[in-house]
């Protein structure tokens, strides 16, 4: 089937099945592989990415559901070049170790802040809580989420 | 942090073949026959048997017992037999369900306490231990268990390789190249010649951008690299063999699993006279790296406390269960986690505080270990126990009901680098190079996998030439350009290769002051300090050439209803002589830390018939971000001679002190000992049930 949306700003239309993941339609057919897979079942939120908004497992979502929407993957986050005032807080406090995990953190960051400019640290670890990082022990991110706070 | 960063998996390999491997389903057996079902059309796929090895059907490690695919014989569930590659994803579906292997299963040993064979067994004797103990006015008995725990790096194991063919650019001859993640190219290296029977230069090994290892991207990769590059080689183009997180799970190795029975004695005063340990690790149905585990294990087994009288007696036995392996930490967690609790044991039948005894006991410079080694500088567990005491959190009130608090206090110290004459054999090498003019260039083959090896490289190599840090590159982890540095393991890597890097670039900054003009290339292999003393038949001397120490202070929450454990906040002082980078050093500690509170609390394997049930992400869980307590490093530097502007190892140190803590913690709060990891729901209720029933209803 056709499937017409907007990826990072800008109208893209695949030719899939579609019933196909959308985490694979993104990494293999528009290789954009800043989404991760860690465990294909929603879990660990490596794949996550914004749909209309919304922190989602792209590994849980079949690309024909997104028909229409606005999807954001971590290419999307810098702008011109920069990085995004959350990307180089993550690089200046050490929030990203082995970096598997920092693009679907990054995306589940910039939702709650975009909900919730001025989330307490309860706040952030609720909001940071469908994405599993093994490295950091997540103190750094959380402290680079807050230092993002409006 | 863009997304443009290129993991196994992310590349591009335009006419590569998807890979799968095909895998025992019973733990122990003979292999009767292998049948294809002919409705398949096999000429659409490539499989590849133990009888396509071109070399010898060995993983090249330690010892020679396992093969790259089962031939006759099955010895763990999960035990790779065979290889596919296919065109697509579909197709390779299709032809591994028309795989069909029929087994001849025998019984199998599943359990540590029922094993037979021994891999290795290791004896540290120091003083008399049976001649002190009946002059002991208490001796303290307990057994202490710990449970396996899978590494969880979030990138699952990955290789692609690619078939020379030996007309392309810089192909030389019919070699193979393998990209994957990874933390030990050379490991890599040496066991794909010789199970593909080929010369060094026709293997090139290359890291990719790794997402995570933590030990389980040490030896593991080896056959992940082999059975890509066997598909790669009979398929002739290459091929991606990338696990899913469930094959991941169910068949790479695990930390070991152990049973531990101190024995110590003491006088009514304190004084510290016996202590005789017995080690029993599991070390599943392969050697692996095994014996060194259980040596890490052993040496530090008596915790960093000074005994006059000492006996460790370790083994690590053969099942059918798959092979564990690395694991941050190697052993040490396992042996410190008994230490540690022995400790609060003591204490309880005393009467006295446990921190009175650990400042009684613990190892000061001029103080032996257990091996016989004299610490002569960098020993700080009087430092690391006051800045955690002095850093602690107020304590908190008590809960209301059902929810009771306490706090557990753990000492430990980890030895930077390989154990005994591991440096020495390793002969670790790296080159730094001036380019050109005001350019500077290291070649190491130690990998980043998200600890922060090239920045501190980087880092220690700028500040020794006195130039910005941006002047300094690395070259690729590929080892047809790095020399071997020894592989990414044991805390090492800032001490050893980063000393290295460090002599290198003094010399190389003499010979520009001198007026030498670049290119200019200054190659260092380390030699051991000839005051490091090490005799492996007896296991006595200096075991490591120093030791990093921390001490930790869990506090938690435990819910008595559910038998739920939060650790609430977590404080830990450390010493690791310098902290290159003080922020990637806290992120160590802190990431660290929480692997260990995982372990302590919510990572539990169960099996069945040698095969791990938890074996998704849904149910082996991993701590979030709401499980994580608040945790706060302080970092004392005390520093050590040798060391790269001081610094010792620090990468597995926070792997020891959280789990002995956060037990102690639960005790503190509930009156009941589980001298077992991880405290389970399950197991905490029982520890209290068992407490209501022993005092007639009361709870403390």
């Amino acid at each position: 089937m056709t499937v017409r949306f907007t990826l990072n700003g800008s109208p893209v239309t695949v030719e899939v099945l579609g019933s196909r993941r959308l985490l694979d339609v993104l990494r293999e057919d528009l290789r954009l592989t800043g989404t991760k897979e860690g465990c294909g079942e929603g879990e660990c939120g490596a794949c996550s990415v914004l749909i209309d908004g919304q922190v989602v497992n792209s590994c849980l979502v079949a690309v024909g559901q997104v028909e229409r929407c606005e999807v954001v993957t971590v290419e999307g986050l810098a702008t011109g070049g920069e990085l995004s005032p959350l990307q180089r807080a993550f690089v200046e406090r050490g929030a990203a170790q082995c970096g598997i995990c920092t693009p679907g953190m990054l995306l589940a960051a910039h939702a709650l802040l975009r909900e919730n400019p001025r989330p307490s640290a309860d706040d952030v670890r609720v909001g940071l809580a469908g994405n599993l990082c093994r490295c950091t022990g997540y103190t750094k991110i959380i402290e680079a989420v807050l230092a993002c706070r409006t | 942090m863009t997304g443009r960063a290129r993991y196994t998996d992310d590349l591009i390999v335009p006419g590569a073949w998807y890979g799968r491997t095909i895998r025992s389903t019973i733990a122990r057996g003979a292999i009767r026959a292998i049948t294809f079902d002919p409705a398949f059309d096999w000429s659409r796929v490539v499989v590849v048997t133990a009888e396509d090895i071109p070399g010898e059907n060995v993983v090249q490690l330690i010892r020679d017992d396992q093969p790259a695919l089962a031939e006759r014989e099955v010895r763990h569930q999960e035990e790779p037999i065979l290889l596919l590659a296919a065109p697509d994803r579909a197709t390779l579906d299709e032809a591994a369900r028309a795989v069909h292997i029929d087994y001849a299963p025998a019984a199998a040993v599943l359990a540590l306490e029922s094993a037979t064979d021994t891999y290795t067994t290791i004896e540290i004797i120091k003083g008399d231990v049976d001649a002190a103990l009946p002059g002991a006015e208490a001796v303290v008995e307990r057994t202490f268990r710990v449970g396996l725990q899978e590494q969880l790096y979030i990138e699952p194991q990955g290789a692609i390789a690619f078939p020379h063919t030996g007309l392309g650019p810089g192909d030389r001859g019919p070699g193979v190249t393998v990209i994957g993640s990874l933390q030990c190219p050379y490991y890599v290296h040496r066991a794909l010649k010789r199970c593909l029977g080929l010369p060094d230069a026709q293997v090139v090994v290359i890291q990719a951008e790794t997402g995570g290892g933590f030990g389980g991207k040490e030896e593991y990769p080896s056959l992940v690299a082999i059975h890509a590059a066997l598909l790669a080689r009979k398929a002739g183009r290459p091929v991606r063999l990338i696990y899913d997180r469930h094959e991941d799970l169910t068949a790479t190795t695990k930390r070991h699993p152990g049973v531990i029975t101190h024995r110590t004695g003491v006088r009514r005063d304190g004084t510290l006279l016996a202590q005789d340990i017995e080690i029993v690790l599991d070390g599943g149905a392969y050697c692996t790296l095994t014996p060194v585990v259980l040596s890490r294990a052993a040496i530090h087994a008596a915790g960093p406390y000074g005994c006059p009288n000492v006996r460790i007696r370790a083994r690590a036995v053969a099942t059918n269960t798959p092979p564990n392996g690395a694991f941050r930490g190697f052993g040490a967690p396992q042996s410190l986690f008994a230490a540690e609790l022995m400790v609060e044991h003591v204490a309880e039948r005393l009467g006295v505080p446990s921190l009175d005894l650990r400042r009684k006991w613990m190892l000061g410079v001029g103080d032996t270990t257990a091996t016989g080694q004299k610490l002569t500088e960098s020993v700080s567990a009087d430092l690391v126990l006051a800045a955690a005491l002095k850093a602690a959190p107020p304590v908190r009130p008590s809960a209301l009901p059902p929810v009771r608090r306490g706090r557990g206090v753990s000492l430990v110290f980890h030895g930077s680098g390989f154990t005994g004459s591991g440096e020495k054999k390793l002969a670790g090498t790296i080159a730094v190079e001036c380019v050109r003019e005001g350019e500077f260039r290291i070649l190491t083959a130690s990998t980043e996998i998200g600890q922060g090896t090239n920045t501190i490289f980087c880092q220690i190599a700028a500040d020794t030439l006195g130039v910005a840090l941006e002047q300094v590159t690395l070259a690729p982890q590929d080892t047809s350009l790095v020399p071997d540095s020894g592989p990414t393991v044991a805390s090492r890597t800032a001490m050893i290769v980063g000393g290295l890097i460090h002599d290198a670039a003094r010399e190389l900054r003499d010979r520009l002051g001198a007026r030498q003009r670049p290119p200019l290339r200054v190659e260092k292999t380390y030699v051991q300090p000839d005051t490091i003393h090490w005799d492996d038949q007896i296991y006595r001397g200096d075991a490591y050439p120093v030791y990093a120490w921390a001490c930790t202070i869990a506090d938690v929450e435990v819910d008595t209803d559910t038998g739920e454990v939060r650790v609430t906040d977590l404080v830990t002082a450390v010493d690791c002589g310098r902290a290159i980078h003080p922020v990637m050093a806290e992120g160590q500690i802190e990431g660290g830390s929480l692997q260990a509170v995982g372990w302590a609390t919510i990572e539990e394997i169960k099996m069945r018939d040698g095969r791990y049930l938890n074996d998704r992400l849904a149910t082996y869980l991993i701590p979030t971000t709401l499980d994580a307590p608040r945790i706060r490093t302080i970092l004392i530097e005390n520093p050590y001679s040798r060391g790269p502007f001081g610094a010792k190892g620090i990468g597995e140190l926070p792997m020891d002190g959280p789990a002995p803590a956060v037990i102690a913690a639960i005790h503190d709060a509930t009156g009941a000992w589980i001298d077992e990891v991880p405290a389970t729901p399950e197991k905490v209720l029982e520890a209290l049930h068992g407490k209501r029933e022993t005092r007639n209803g009361m709870r403390k």
